[in-house]
């Protein structure tokens, strides 16, 4: 806090975010969104191999909103965001990869 | 008297943050939400009955600019805390204002996308591709919409009241709550659309 005062402008680390990271998440946030419509219009590599683009930028697109918007990072221990968090994506996963491997080898829907 | 003020006094931001973290965990049961809709999505992606299938009839330049219309949303809601953080109240007002245009135009572009689905003949009860379709993308949509009159109904209650340490964390809620509405999207975007064009 006392920094912010002395400068006036924007906080050097920590706190909630400085205008500088916000601008780093943004800019990041457009080239990650901007790959995969490249990759899908103009048809790079095979559609297998796109796929494989789409999600990696789709998982970077997701760590750039949690560190650079959300301020995970910057969390005082103990982390109880972080571990709601990841309790949370290990449900998801549970769910998301579940349903699709029971599907996978469900004979009368499929 | 001085001790049982001084204990107030360091009560009080603790509250505050105590809320902030409840909201938190709220967005993880939301999270738990949105992987069940994406899990039938997925499951049922094929299952389009004979009737159009996302080739058929997604127009993507309109995803296209919607994405980027909630990424720069999510981007000004953040320029809103950095301005409430700084005290200047009537920033933080303009940026939620931005913030809330930015996602109505968001939800005007889906609206008419879902009239063009249904008027080329798409409705939810076509296959049971459309009905996971409409029910993923149309509970993000939602969400969009709640977000917006929550934020209008905030705007109103800074102009009123102010700064205060109860504002403050109302505000670095619903910029949670848009940030992760964002990240949803990024999801819907990249399986939903980019995915079942490729």
């Amino acid at each position: 806090m006392s920094k912010q005062s002395v400068h006036g402008t924007t906080e050097q680390h920590g706190g909630h975010g400085s205008l500088k990271s916000y601008v780093i998440g943004f800019a990041l946030s457009l080239v990650l969104t901007i790959i995969p419509i490249l990759a899908l219009e103009n048809g790079w590599l095979d559609s297998d191999k796109r796929l494989i683009i789409y999600l990696v930028a789709a998982l970077f697109q997701f760590i750039v909103q949690l560190f650079f918007f959300m301020h995970l990072k910057e969390e005082d221990k103990p982390r109880y965001n972080l571990m709601s968090l990841l309790l949370g994506l290990f449900i998801v996963f549970l769910i998301v990869i579940g349903s699709i491997w029971i599907m996978m080898y469900n004979m009368v829907a499929l | 008297m001085a001790n049982v003020n001084a204990g107030h006094h360091d009560h009080h931001p603790d509250q505050e943050e105590l809320r902030t973290f409840a909201f938190w965990i709220y967005l993880m049961t939301d999270v738990i939400l949105f992987a069940t809709l994406f899990a039938t999505y997925i499951v049922l992606q094929g299952n389009t009955d004979g009737g159009p299938g996302p080739k058929d009839l997604f127009q993507m330049n309109g995803i296209y600019a919607s994405t980027f219309i909630l990424l720069t949303s999510s981007f000004t809601s953040g320029l809103a805390i950095l301005a409430m953080n700084k005290g200047n109240r009537l920033a933080l007002m303009n940026w939620l204002g931005v913030t809330v245009f930015l996602g109505a135009s968001f939800l005007f572009l889906e609206i008419n996308e879902f009239m063009h689905l249904v008027s080329e003949g798409a409705t939810i009860s076509t296959s049971a591709f459309w009905t996971a379709f409409y029910t993923l993308v149309g509970t993000h949509g939602l969400h969009v919409a709640l977000g917006l009159g929550w934020m209008i109904i905030l705007i109103m209650q800074i102009a009123k009241r102010g700064i205060t340490p109860v504002t403050k964390r109302k505000v670095n809620i619903i910029s949670l709550f848009w940030h992760f509405l964002d990240v949803v999207w990024i999801f819907v975007f990249t399986i939903v659309y980019v995915m079942g064009v490729n």
